[in-house]
């Protein structure tokens, strides 16, 4: 658990292993059952992809993963796979990838000066997809110059991206076409061209580049003040954004639709080399100049200012509320931990922020119907509390076939939890024995060791017995071997079973044997002896003398000591008759045999 | 060459080949997939797409859903009859027959028997489904072997009370004999020509009766059967000859669940467990199977993913019958490529293999070196 590596720690999913670091995450939406799988990226390139998301169904299973599905509150799937559609729901996953992406670059990577501009650009760049589109679109037309956006996409490229390759690109289109104007975009390609970006692994410092970048900064205002793009005032806005003029920038919030892209735009023309420390109050301030005074900030906005604060626990506080569920906030967390980032403080039940909230998530995705065996492993990662979660939650997974029984169980008998092992091998074994199937109910009692369900198991055969006159499920009793030895009853059960075979098989002899053992090494109930002495009956009345002397005698004490018990004062008249007729037999078959047989012992063989 | 994973949102209980013409030197490309679980489970058939294999062999093509159909209950069995028709055995106790339509269009229900495996005032699940055209044979949670004709709709013959446990795999060994395997240790071998509900034979292992999950039987020779059971043994058995497996060998850690020979090269087998592992095992000497379990062998457990798992080491697993350990070697190979949850079904036709695991990812497999 101590691992250094960044990715978190819940993850299950190494099936995903073709997918390296990615993870897979789940959320536990509203109310109940309602879950979607998501794919991020954690570290490694950062193509500007749409996310992959995996939504899985109370109603609906949906295969492909790369539908964007999403529920709405009334669990009813949309089933539209593209992320440009901004219905309404569309937006929370937006809206937490955008913020998990805004940690990752703040916390995780914990740039410093310089590399965080450029780690904040490609951040605002990965959620504004669609500028790559339009471009494309421009230029693929047939006069791109003459295309009603164009001018919007050079802004855009230059404002958004700070792509000023591309924007030169696009920009030499319009150039081609008026000669006459050539010298002043061949102006504006130089500043475009010169315009200093920070090489994190380059050999420059920052104050290098900060000398570097003021220069640059001074020859645009001096472009500005000769006027030298006057005559075309698309450039000479665009030469206004990069002197960083507030308020030309603020004049492109339909192109920017944020304030968070007009923070980072702004930065880059005024501030490229931010130190984290100074980042909240240019936010702060973005944020006021962009909405206005009066906006109320929305949920999304709070989170995101105080993640430019830098208050971990803010921002985890605001998540919490704002996103009614526990996925986001929990990964988070473990994160962060993981990055010993957050300092634990405990909370006062005892455990500290991250397992608790793992711990939440872990319990809501236990009660879905197939996610368990992944809340398992959530659990296994909170040290303290994960364990007594698990051994509560576990028992009250529905068991609906034997698999899954079986499953559930392995899960237990790894983790050494034999109290719930016992538990459910209990339940499993009572319905069995509720459909009479014996046979699965002994398999259940073995496997949890429990003698005295095993003991239960045997009185049912025996009851049958008694009733029936012989033995179900032969299959079974003949074929227990060591099973037998788990409870007493068991025991005698098959060692009973052996006689009759004996018995049937004429080996009267051995059979005698085993019958008198019964009886004598206490292994039978009392309440069967007569029985079994009933048994003996026949084998007493053998023309051929069975009992030896000695075995007589037993047996001959076996009936004295089973009548000398106090009587059971409910038995009526007519089965106190019945007991005694038989002690009679008994008594009159076991005197003949002992005659016979010290007749027999006491004959010497000539 | 690593398997490559496609993930379908479902836990999967069985993965099957679609059956490939007999003649054709075709490497399969459907298979179909059921899955368990799930609030509304489905069997679904997917695609591989053109074979387009060149001498690099690279295959990235992943699998894609051809076409699905609601299962009701978990699918805890799957089989194909033929090549349109699949039978799915369910946890609510009913056998289905599946039609497939041509071109993989559609998938419907062309006939199901409700309630095949049933207790008195309750549901059965089936555990498990065989077919040899047009013979199906099933068998539940209830304790029934029940033979089903593939075109009638009554059934043809039910062993009531067949056993006293729940029966878990059953395969033919001929026309006309199936063997079960139930959850006390029992290898049961029921002649159908027989009137009697008995069984013909029974076979066990002495020692722990442990529950027995999954059966197969060596494709050229009846009598040569393998099991896998609770403690994840493998077992190779006589039919013909004694009460006792001729082979005990600890394959996994857990629960094997599926154990297949492959069908044109039986000296190759394959297994997956419940502990996330799918095992390929091959005979390296030139003797082939049959020989080896008269003589016996020593096996080892290699994992050749490069990846160590955690827990598994090197050491010589035990062999059953010493033979002569020069010649005759048993080896083990990890397929996939590190420790997924559990692997619950494979199937292996010609050089393509096909797994299914709980982790919702099925992994399909190429270029088998069979």
């Amino acid at each position: 658990m101590e691992e250094v590596d960044v990715e978190p720690s819940p993850m299950v999913i190494a099936d995903l292993n073709s997918f390296i670091y990615r993870h897979l995450g789940f959320e536990w939406g509203p109310g109940d059952l309602l879950v979607y799988e998501t794919n991020y990226k954690l570290q490694g390139p950062r193509t500007a992809g749409s996310p992959l998301v995996h939504v899985v169904r109370k109603d609906e299973d949906i295969c492909s993963p790369i539908l964007l599905l999403v529920p709405d509150s009334n669990y009813r799937s949309v089933i539209r796979a593209c992320m440009e559609e901004l219905q309404h729901n569309v937006s929370i996953l937006l809206a937490i990838e955008l913020i998990w992406n805004l940690c990752e670059v703040l916390f995780i990577d914990a740039a410093p000066a310089g590399s965080l501009l450029l780690h904040l650009l490609d951040w605002v760049r990965l959620h504004k997809s669609d500028v790559d589109a339009r471009a494309r679109e421009v230029l693929q037309s047939e006069s791109p110059a003459q295309h009603q956006s164009y001018w919007d996409v050079v802004r855009r490229t230059l404002i958004l991206q700070g792509r000023m390759d591309e924007a030169r690109q696009v920009l030499s289109k319009q150039a081609s076409l008026r000669a006459e104007s050539s010298s002043v975009f061949k102006r504006m390609d130089v500043l475009l061209q010169t315009m200093p970006i920070f090489n994190p692994t380059g050999t420059q410092t920052l104050t290098e580049f900060d000398v570097k970048w003021r220069h640059w900064h001074e020859e645009c205002d001096r472009c500005l003040q000769d006027n030298t793009f006057a005559s075309n005032r698309h450039l000479e806005t665009i030469v206004k954004i990069l002197v960083g003029d507030e308020d030309t920038i603020l004049e492109q919030k339909e192109l920017l639709s944020t304030w968070y892209h007009f923070l980072v735009t702004r930065l880059l023309f005024t501030h490229p080399t931010i130190k984290p420390p100074d980042l909240h109050y240019y936010a702060q301030s973005s944020m006021n100049m962009f909405l206005g005074p009066r906006a109320p900030p929305e949920p999304l906005d709070i989170i995101l200012l105080s993640a430019f604060e830098f208050d971990l626990h803010q921002v985890i506080k605001d998540c919490s509320i704002a996103l009614n569920n526990w996925w986001f906030v929990a990964h988070l967390t473990d994160l962060l931990d993981h990055c010993k980032l957050l300092q634990s403080h405990n909370l006062h039940f005892g455990s500290n922020l991250r397992e608790f909230l793992v711990l939440e998530y872990a319990s809501g995705l236990f009660t879905h119907h197939s996610l368990w065996q992944l809340a398992v492993d959530y659990f296994d990662h909170c040290p303290e509390f994960g364990r007594v979660y698990l051994e509560l939650q576990i028992e009250r997974i529905p068991l609906d076939t034997e698999r899954k029984a079986i499953k559930v169980l392995r899960i237990c008998e790894d983790r050494q939890m034999s109290e719930q092992v016992r538990s459910i091998c209990k339940i499993m074994a009572k319905r069995a024995l509720r459909n009479n199937r014996l046979g699965s109910a002994l398999s259940w009692s073995i496997r949890a060791k429990d003698a005295a369900f095993a003991t239960l198991i045997s009185e049912r055969f025996l009851q049958d017995y008694c009733n029936k006159g012989s033995f179900t499920d032969l299959d079974l009793l003949d074929n227990l071997g060591p099973a037998m030895l788990l409870s007493d009853r068991l025991t005698f059960l098959g060692k009973y079973r052996e006689f009759h075979r004996l018995y049937g098989e004429n080996r009267f002899s051995e059979a005698a044997k085993l019958l008198l053992s019964l009886m004598t090494a206490k292994i039978a109930p009392r309440g069967l002896w007569m029985t079994l002495l009933t048994d003996a009956l026949p084998l007493l009345e053998q023309k051929e003398v069975i009992f030896s002397v000695d075995q007589t005698y037993e047996l001959m004490s076996c009936l004295e000591e089973l009548n000398s018990g106090t009587k059971d004062s409910n038995t009526t008249d007519q089965e106190e008759d019945i007991e005694s007729t038989k002690t009679e037999l008994l008594r009159l078959a076991l005197a003949r045999n002992l005659a016979m047989a010290i007749v027999k012992e006491g004959t010497i063989e000539t | 060459m690593d398997p490559t994973a496609k993930y379908i949102s479902q836990k999967i209980s069985r993965t099957r080949w679609r059956p490939v013409p007999a003649g054709l030197l075709q490497q399969p490309e459907v298979f179909a997939a059921g899955s368990w679980d799930n609030e509304s489970n489905r069997v679904s058939i997917w695609s591989l797409g053109d074979d387009d294999s060149d001498t690099d062999g690279e295959f990235d093509e992943e699998p894609r859903l051809l076409c699905d159909s609601e299962h009701d209950g978990d699918v805890t069995d799957l089989q194909f009859l033929d090549g349109d028709r699949l039978v799915s055995a369910s946890s609510s106790g009913a056998v289905a027959i599946l039609k497939l339509q041509p071109d993989c269009q559609a998938l419907s229900l062309a006939h199901v028997w409700e309630r095949a495996h049933r207790y008195s005032c309750d549901n059965a699940p089936c555990t498990a489904v065989v077919c040899r055209s047009p013979e199906l044979v099933s068998v539940g949670e209830d304790g029934r072997v029940i033979l089903y004709k593939a075109d009638q709709t009554e059934v043809v013959r039910v062993i009531e009370n067949a056993d006293s446990s729940t029966i878990h795999a059953v395969t033919f060994l001929r026309t006309t004999e199936v063997l079960t395997v139930n959850s006390i240790g029992q290898l049961k071998m029921w002649d159908f020509r027989q009137q009697s509900d008995s069984p013909a034979q029974i076979l066990s292992l002495t020692g722990d009766r442990v529950p027995l999950h999954c059966v197969d039987k060596h494709p050229n020779q009846q009598h040569i059967v393998a099991t896998g059971g609770q403690d994840g043994m493998l077992c190779i058995w006589d039919v013909r000859q004694g009460n006792t497996p001729f082979s005990l060998i600890e394959a996994h850690s857990a629960e094997m669940w599926e154990v297949h020979f492959h069908p044109s090269n039986p000296n190759h087998l394959f297994t997956c467990s419940e502990d996330g592992s799918l095992l390929h095992w091959e005979t390296t000497s030139g003797s082939d199977m049959s020989t080896l379990l008269q003589r016996g062998w020593n096996s080892r457990v290699v994992s050749h993913s490069g990846v160590p798992l955690a827990g598994e080491d090197d050491s010589v697993v035990s062999s059953w019958l010493a033979g002569d350990s020069s010649k005759n070697r048993l080896e083990a190979t990890h397929m996939l490529p590190s420790q997924t949850l559990s692997v619950n079904s494979l199937d292996v036709l010609e050089q393509c293999l096909v797994c299914g695991t709980d982790g919702e990812a099925v992994y399909v497999h190429r270029q088998l070196p069979v």
